[in-house]
């Protein structure tokens, strides 16, 4: 009973494992076009990370890279003893990879509930045949993941809709169930893109709050690329700045904030072209 | 052998009684846990001996902000058993009323949820005087905050169990009857909230009164689950709880608590009228929502259950075939509905805080729900006049309880005395002096009339009744019910009498249930502004209102309304913290639309000024159309 203590943490069930990714001089094209080129960074673990830049810039691009989406032609991404460049995408969550979408991408008939187990898939290990069985071995599974999966609801505070189904949710709570099912991998680094996109302030704020809680609480590293530059200096640890593919800036957010280089690129100044 | 006069005594005889039964049940990771007596009462000495290590002293006070949760009851609980008492400051207050309600109580120790109180407290923390530690029970967030008052709850605890537990009993045997149990806000209708000193003798003789009336027992169960800041709530889950000894649960979050309600299934249930006319709203849009058979089935069961509660209410006999039938529309369609309410096995239940439509009173008697009216307020301890069982007649509000003398004087103000008498404001005399009269009594403020049954009848606040242009007296608050019998309605605030030549009204619609209606009806819109400002809306308000009209006395009938812009919130003091209407500010704030209701305008322009929960602000210009009812020809506007 004890871990269900709210000064328990979720780790007594399985800790994630956590890794430094480095991107080295990575670059991506299409055709003629250099969506990324020649990108180096460094994310050390127990980050908030952003990724900002304008339109265009190549900050999903790096965020496919870096989950197997994109391969890119040069470069090497290396997260503990993997080279994700070269790892198969199904890999990535044992790996201790997850992550979210611009869009939602979740089974909207299926309840929050199920979204959420789904995301534990990849921790379920007992065989067809336990689990035709059901009671015993399948069960204890069953019941285990379950519990994570309470830790997680728990932490995003989404008890109210446990049962519902996603499709029925408005906007803003699908995109807190899409991040609770990325958290139910307990992965050791989790990628958000875009996750304020379309809320109002006082969604953002909740956002913002459960990021930080993520990361303070679970010590999950995180890489979000953020347009509302407001939540960004505010919780990131670290910021690089993209722009036509390039690196242009990196450093905290208040280094980031005076390179002139970035001023530049935001204020829309030619690019040398 | 002492005398159990005391909530700490009382205690410790249930966790010697009991031990083993559940005494509070939680719901966490989705799982209802629970704690015994003897558990909780563990808890407390530990707790309190852990007070007492960091400077608690007899006669202090704490302070507690938070959900309903274990740790908020265990902390009242411990306090009292040091000789002090605890003081409820409800969850969602702004820092600024914090920091008030906290310098008026001279609190040593705050005990708070989670990182957004502890987030107000640090944002007023240099303003706060006297407070020595702030205690936290929900870590979340808060791993990295290095503030040295700051410090978690099981680490006071595990203070506490050093120390040798028989200092608890000691301290406990210590308390008396007459040492100040807790201090109750009052909810700030008028003025700005005061601290009500209410003892354990209040507290002991309320519940004891209520179980003469309705004898709860150790086998029922109760869902607290309405803030335990505020009386109506310590009333049924501490005084009454802790001498009927039953389980105590408290749910998950505050937006699962229907969920949580079917899964308890209370026995007993008390509830403010706002959670009645969300029940009934829920009820009338899932209808509307339901297929032909069931419809049809619903509306011949709701029909009977109409015939048969007014018999019931007139006292008639009901025939055997009535009874029989009865139990067919129980069977067939009130047991699932109630089911969904959570309400299928209530017992008792009840409504106060503020006058209930008779409307949506009528509505749970003809569902079969022993639905009860009672009054009282923070000065006398909550509750002081109740409905019997089979003596219920909605326009009233029961019968004066044991050990509460009630009486209304010569100026129709209605006056209390008796063991449930609160003790007095804390440090201000000179109110206490205006609530309690020479004899003993304390004016409650509302108008009344006894009924020749001897029930309680109450009007409204006696500064509320308003005088029509015509001489009657009327309650705003009579057709402000009437109005929010509508699902589509959420709030109204009725104008009218003195210098106003005839009814006006503000109508906040109800987000949910007119946006469905407009889903419905393919009517687009945005925000609650934008739907609150359709045309089509304002003829379904329009309908609304005609009913209303056609219930009231031709001089009190509403002649022209609007639908406001934004919902009346208690983050901008509209409200107050229960919920209530605050009438005087709205009337100062709302002065221009107010002008504009009584100008023979179509519309009117105004500026807004919306404060988000982070305190930032933001400024709107809205059009508001003003709606007239052009039947309602007073006779003022004749001449």
């Amino acid at each position: 009973m004890e871990q269900m203590s709210r000064f328990a943490r979720p780790y007594q069930i399985s800790p994630p494992q956590r890794h430094e990714l480095s991107i080295e001089n990575v670059s991506l094209s299409f055709g003629g076009v250099n969506a990324l080129s020649g990108v180096s960074l460094t994310v050390t673990p127990g980050q908030i990370f952003a990724i900002i830049g304008p339109n265009g810039a190549g900050k999903t691009s790096l965020l496919n890279c870096i989950c197997g989406l994109y391969r890119p032609q040069r470069g090497r991404i290396l997260y503990g003893r993997h080279n994700l460049v070269e790892t198969p995408t199904h890999l990535l969550p044992k790996i201790g990879i997850a992550r979210t979408f611009q869009n939602i991408e979740l089974f909207s008939h299926m309840t929050v509930l199920d979204n959420l187990m789904l995301g534990r898939h990849v921790h379920m290990k007992k065989n067809i045949l336990t689990a035709m069985l059901y009671w015993g071995p399948a069960e204890q599974e069953e019941i285990r993941n379950r519990q994570f999966v309470e830790h997680v609801i728990d932490l995003l505070e989404i008890q109210s809709i446990r049962k519902k189904q996603v499709g029925a949710l408005s906007y803003g709570l699908q995109k807190r169930v899409e991040l609770g099912r990325a958290l139910a991998m307990n992965p050791g680094l989790l990628l958000l893109d875009e996750p304020m996109a379309g809320m109002n302030v006082e969604e953002k704020e909740d956002m913002a709050r459960f990021i930080l809680d993520i990361n303070e609480e679970w010590g999950i590293t995180i890489i979000l690329i953020e347009h509302d530059m407001g939540v960004v200096m505010d919780i990131s640890d670290q910021v690089a700045v993209l722009d036509f593919g390039r690196r242009i800036g990196l450093g905290t957010p208040d280094e980031v904030r005076n390179n002139p280089d970035v001023i530049r690129a935001y204020l829309g100044e030619d690019h040398g072209l | 052998m002492t005398i159990i006069d005391t909530m700490p005594k009382l205690l410790r005889e249930n966790a010697r009684k009991y031990p083993n039964r559940v005494a509070l049940r939680e719901k966490r990771f989705g799982i209802w846990l629970s704690i015994t007596w003897a558990e909780y009462l563990k808890k407390v000495r530990n707790f309190a001996l852990g007070l007492q290590q960091l400077g608690f002293q007899r006669g202090d006070f704490v302070g507690i902000i938070g959900d309903n949760r274990p740790e908020w009851v265990i902390t009242e609980l411990a306090a009292q058993a040091l000789g002090g008492a605890s003081m409820g400051v409800y969850q969602d207050s702004t820092p600024d009323e914090v920091l008030y309600l906290v310098s008026q109580a001279d609190l040593k120790f705050l005990i708070v949820e989670d990182q957004e109180q502890v987030d107000k407290v640090i944002e007023i923390w240099d303003q706060l005087q006297g407070i020595e530690k702030v205690i936290y029970y929900d870590p979340r967030g808060l791993r990295n905050y290095s503030q040295d008052y700051l410090m978690a709850f099981p680490d006071v605890e595990a203070l506490g169990e050093q120390v040798d537990a028989q200092e608890f009993d000691r301290q406990v045997d210590m308390g008396q009857a007459s040492d100040v149990a807790i201090l109750g806000t009052t909810s700030g209708t008028t003025s700005r909230p005061k601290v009500a000193l209410i003892t354990h003798h209040n507290l002991i003789s309320m519940g004891k009164g209520l179980m003469s009336v309705d004898p709860f027992s150790i086998d029922d169960e109760f869902l607290s689950f309405l803030p335990l800041a505020w009386i109506g709530e310590q009333m049924i889950s501490i005084a009454c709880g802790m001498q009927a000894g039953f389980a105590l649960s408290f749910p998950e979050k505050a937006e699962t608590v229907q969920a949580d309600l079917r899964e308890i299934a209370p026995r007993i249930i008390f509830a403010p009228p706002r959670i009645w006319e969300n029940m009934l709203s829920e009820v009338q849009v899932k209808v509307q929502d339901a297929d032909r058979l069931k419809r049809w089935a619903y509306h011949r069961a709701i029909q009977f259950g109409y015939y048969l509660a007014d018999k019931r209410f007139q006292k008639q006999p009901i025939t055997f075939s009535e009874r029989i039938l009865e139990h067919l529309a129980k069977f067939f369609v009130f047991n699932s509905v109630l089911d969904q309410l959570g309400l299928r096995y209530v017992k008792w239940a009840y409504t106060g805080g503020a006058a209930l439509g008779p409307d949506v009173f009528r509505f749970f008697h003809a569902l079969g729900v022993n639905l009860k009216q009672g009054y009282g307020q923070t000065e006398t301890t909550g509750i002081c006049v109740v409905h019997r069982d089979g003596d219920i007649k909605f326009q009233t509000v029961g019968l004066p309880m044991p050990g509460a003398e009630v009486s209304v004087d010569e100026s129709g103000e209605i006056l209390v005395r008796g063991d449930v008498r609160f003790a007095g404001y804390y440090r201000n005399e000179k109110a206490t002096q205006e609530a309690i009269t020479p004899d003993g009594w304390v004016r409650t403020g509302d108008a009344g009339y006894f009924d020749e049954d001897g029930h309680l009848i109450v009007i409204d606040r006696a500064k509320d009744v308003m005088t029509l242009h015509d001489g009657t007296k009327f309650s705003p608050l009579f057709i402000e019910n009437k109005l929010k019998f509508s699902p589509y309605i959420r709030e109204a605030v009725v104008f009218g009498g003195g210098d106003y030549p005839f009814v006006t009204c503000f109508i906040n619609i109800d987000f949910g249930n007119v946006g469905k209606w407009a889903e419905n009806h393919q009517i687009a819109y945005t925000t609650y502004t934008d739907l609150a400002q359709k045309p089509e809306v304002y003829d379904l308000i329009r309908k609304e209102v005609e009913r209303t009209n056609a219930d009231l006395p031709p001089s009190a009938r509403i002649y022209r309304f609007l639908l406001l812009h934004k919902e009346l919130d208690a983050d901008d003091a509209e409200l107050t913290r229960t919920r209530k209407v605050r009438r005087g500010y709205i009337a100062n704030t709302y002065q221009e639309i107010i002008d504009g209701l009584y100008s023979d305008k179509d519309s009117i322009q105004i500026e807004s000024i919306i404060t988000y929960q982070d305190g930032r602000t933001a400024k709107l210009t809205v059009m508001l159309r003003i709606d007239t009812m052009p039947d309602v020809l007073t006779p003022a506007l004749q001449t």
